[in-house]
Formats: structure tokens, C-alpha cells, sequence
């Protein structure tokens, strides 16, 4: 080797997000309320396959709901009002049946939420077997699968049959995650997923979403700017009802392109 | 509603012109060692440069403190960034004011000897220096780029000076020493002036968020 010549250094590492990465889903003029009131006013977003989509701005602003609108849990609460395009890999999400669409599209709500009559297996089987599979062999298969994913596995391989409801409150999150997981959803979808958890749960929570991303799309709504920052590579900033400003979080957090965005993630308002 | 995050930015600036102003003193008085030949100077460089010291650390606790409490972003983000940097810069030009105060005073033991471009070299550092502060206190980004522009200025007055004193000491050897004096004088400005240049060049990533060091762009 010509020791003159200097070893070539490691590429600099931008936090991936490669801005022509395929799109998992397509968000157009969706206009979304409850009743007369309007709540989503024309949103047009493009969400990247394989990345970590985070969408912040202050209470409000349409956040839960464009993310509920996704998988469709948006029209199930009376008077819902939902209209616009959502695309799932080039197929209309809103024509889809919604028990199928959450398949392909999985949630996890703020409040951890096991079912409480399930031990931790079952609780990580119940997509499956709700979806009609009997192998047993399959379901324990999916179950510590799911469980690893989840960042879960090694706290509950021991205690698989105790119930959901006993673990800790970062445990039942990353429970919920792992049931979502189990499904082999194509996006994952997390409403404020660590509000109500420690710094350490959710440090755990974060860790796993960066671990998760290589397989599938993440979408998370979060109030908590440090977090979107840490873990995403594209953040979404709504106000009012508008997308404000779409685009690679390193940019979005050292220079934003927007007053408004610089002024809500500043902590000048919200 | 001011918030208590503001006023500490503010605070934080207030420290940074401080400081900036104490090495504008420092330059002045160092200068005035060397070309008024008066060694009165030297002890209040001395004692300003203890202050800038302490201002040093000061403001790097204060930053990182910034940091640590409130995650900053964007805009408060780039002025802090731009801040830790200016500190480091700032602190730098008053040690090169002590040492051409030092100098000075060493060639008040010598007989006189031509300056060459030393007076205008004052001139364009000191300038630039106090112009690199006027535009981190206004984030005048046209200010900053013309900081950058009279660098090169500064650059050509140092090689001129370079110049003349190496033909001055070619010629008499008896003042060789006091000829590397004077070029160590030549090379503590054109450092002054290339930490004015850093300065601007932080003034313009904290305002534009554009990082335009070490490019080819011309300003």
C-alpha cells in the first residue's frame, strides 16, 4: 500500500433518508373535520418508505388527526367528516375495506393499551389468530419474532403466559408495538406513542423505532421536539389545520425554511 | 411575555460584545506599544486580557448550559453554535495583542527600525475586527461578507512587509533580530484579521444557516 496516500475516510453519515427513497403512502388535499368544523384543510404529504416520518406542531393543528385518518380510524367516530385521496402504494386507502388497510397499516395510541383478559402471547398472537391462523407452531414462531422486534422478547421470554396488564407501562408500549409488529404491517403509525412513559421507557421506545425503520414505514405524531429530532428523518410541522412545512429533519431543526416552524420548534409560540 | 430563554440569549451576546470590545482595546494598546514606542501600555493589555479569560470560560459554561437546559433549535441553535466559536476566535485575538505588546516592548530596548506596512496592516485588522462584531450584534450579513473580502488585503500588506524587512536585513545584519520582530508583529495582525474573517464567516451560518467556509464561493 503507498503509505503517502491517505486512507480514505468514512462517508459522513446523513442520517440516510435518501430523498428519492420510493413513497409508502400519498396524503392529497385531504380535508378531514368533525361535523362542519374543519380540522385538516387541504393536506398534501408524501410519507418515504422506510424511513421515520414525524409529525409535530401544537395541540390542534391536525396532527392525530391526519395520522388517524391513515388507517381510517378518523371516520369511525360519528360525524367524522374524511375527503380527499390517501394512496397506499399507488392503491386508494380510502377504498380498501378498514379492517384490511389496518393490516397493512398498523396504530399505536398514546396510552398503552394490552388487552386485559390476554397473556403477553396472546396479546402479540391476537392479529393473528383474529385473521384466522391456527399453527400453533407459526404463532409462537410470530409471537417471539414480534417480541424481538419489539425490543421485548428478552424481559418476557421467561413469562410469556402472566398477564399483559402486569408489565410496566414502557413494557405494555413496547407490547402494543409488538402486536402491531406481528401482523407484518407495511406502516406503522404511533400517536404520541411515549407521553405517557419515562425518559428511560421511552429512550427504549426511540431505539426501537430507529431498529425498526429498516423494514418498514414509521409515521409518529409527537410533542415532544427533541424526540421527532432524534429518531425521524423527515418531520411534518401542521398549524391550524395546514401542512406548514415538509422536509429532512436535519434541515428542519438547524435551519427551517418557514417563520412559523422556526418560531414553534424555537418554543415562541405553542 | 419575554421568556427567561430569551433574555439568557440576550445575556449571552451582551457577554460576546464585551469581550469583542476588550480586544479591540487590547489591539489599540498593543499597537500603541509598538508604534508610539510606549511600554505604559503593556499591564492594561495584561489586565484586559485576564478579563477576556475569564470571559472565555464564562461563555462556554453559559452555552453549554443553554444547550443542556433548553435543546435549542434553528435559529437559537445557529447563534449559539456561531457563539462557542466566536468565544475560541475572540479569545485568540487577544493573545495575539499580547504578544505584539510583548514584542513592542522588547524593541523599546532596540534602536528604531522601519515598520514597513505595519501602520495600515492596524488599520485594516483592527477594522475588520470591529466590523466582524458590528455584524454578529446586527447579524448584518453584508457586513460579514466584507469583512471577508478585506482579508485579502490584509494578507498582501503582511507578504509586503515580509518583503521589505528580508531586503532590510539582507543588507544589515545588525538587525536581523529586530526585523523578526516586526515580522512576528506582521504575522500576530494578519492573525487578527483571520479571526475577524472567522468571526464574519460564523456571523453569516447564524443568520442564513449557510456554512460558507472553506468554499470556492466568492462572497
Amino acid at each position: 500500500m503507498d503509505m503517502m496516500r491517505p486512507m480514505p475516510l468514512p462517508a459522513v453519515k446523513e442520517g440516510a433518508a435518501p430523498e428519492n427513497a420510493a413513497i409508502a403512502m400519498s396524503v392529497r388535499d385531504l380535508r378531514a373535520g368533525y361535523g362542519a368544523a374543519p380540522v385538516l384543510k387541504g393536506v398534501n404529504l408524501e410519507i418515504r418508505e422506510k424511513t421515520v416520518t414525524a409529525i409535530i406542531g401544537p395541540s390542534g393543528c391536525g396532527k392525530s388527526t391526519l395520522i388517524r385518518c391513515l388507517n381510517r380510524m378518523h371516520e369511525a367516530i360519528p360525524g367524522a367528516t374524511c375527503d380527499g385521496e390517501i394512496l397506499l402504494g399507488g392503491r386508494n386507502a380510502l377504498a380498501i375495506d378498514p379492517v384490511l388497510l389496518r393490516r397493512e397499516v398498523g396504530m399505536v395510541f398514546q396510552r398503552p393499551n394490552p388487552f386485559p383478559t390476554m397473556t403477553i402471547a396472546q396479546n402479540v398472537a391476537a392479529g393473528l389468530v383474529l385473521n384466522g391462523v391456527r399453527d400453533r407452531a407459526l404463532i409462537a414462531e410470530t409471537v417471539e419474532k414480534s417480541l424481538r422486534r419489539a425490543a421485548l422478547w428478552d424481559e418476557v421470554k421467561d413469562k410469556l403466559d402472566a398477564p399483559g396488564v402486569g408489565l410496566s407501562g414502557g413494557q405494555q408500549q413496547r407490547l402494543c408495538i409488538a402486536r402491531a409488529l406481528a401482523v407484518e404491517p407495511r406502516v406503522l403509525l404511533l400517536d404520541e406513542p411515549c407521553s405517557a412513559l419515562d425518559p428511560i421507557a421511552t429512550g427504549r421506545i426511540e431505539e426501537l423505532l430507529i431498529q425498526i425503520k429498516d423494514q418498514l414505514t414509521v409515521v409518529i405524531v409527537t410533542h415532544n421536539m427533541q424526540q421527532a429530532a432524534r429518531v425521524s428523518e423527515y418531520t411534518v410541522f401542521m398549524l391550524m389545520g395546514e401542512m406548514v412545512e415538509y422536509g429532512l429533519t436535519r434541515r428542519m431543526f438547524t435551519q427551517p425554511a418557514d417563520k412559523r416552524t422556526e418560531d414553534y420548534i424555537t418554543g415562541r409560540f405553542g | 411575555m419575554k421568556r427567561q430563554f430569551d433574555a439568557d440569549l440576550e445575556d449571552l451576546r451582551a457577554r460576546l460584545l464585551r469581550m469583542g470590545g476588550l480586544c479591540e482595546e487590547m489591539v489599540h494598546y498593543a499597537v500603541k506599544v509598538v508604534v508610539d514606542r510606549d511600554d505604559s501600555h503593556l499591564s492594561k493589555v495584561q489586565e484586559w486580557e485576564r478579563q477576556v479569560n475569564g470571559l472565555h470560560i464564562d461563555i462556554d459554561e453559559v452555552c453549554l448550559r443553554l444547550i443542556a437546559l433548553h435543546q435549542p433549535a434553528a435559529g437559537d441553535l445557529r447563534l449559539i453554535a456561531a457563539a462557542i466559536k466566536i468565544n475560541s476566535d475572540l479569545e485568540r485575538v487577544g493573545d495575539q495583542a499580547v504578544n505584539i505588546a510583548e514584542t513592542g516592548v522588547y524593541l523599546l530596548k532596540e534602536p528604531k527600525i522601519k515598520l514597513g506596512d505595519i501602520p495600515r496592516m492596524v488599520e485594516v485588522a483592527a477594522g475588520m475586527l470591529k466590523d466582524s462584531l458590528d455584524a454578529f450584534a446586527r447579524g448584518d450579513v453584508e457586513l460579514a461578507r466584507d469583512v471577508i473580502r478585506r482579508d485579502d488585503e490584509e494578507d498582501r500588506l503582511k507578504s509586503q512587509t515580509f518583503n521589505e524587512l528580508v531586503t532590510l536585513m539582507q543588507s544589515d545584519a545588525s538587525a536581523i533580530q529586530r526585523g523578526m520582530d516586526i515580522i512576528l508583529i506582521a504575522r500576530n495582525l494578519e492573525r487578527i484579521a483571520d479571526h475577524a474573517t472567522n468571526v464574519a464567516e460564523d456571523v453569516i451560518f447564524m443568520v442564513l444557516g449557510k456554512d460558507i467556509r472553506h468554499s470556492a464561493e466568492k462572497i
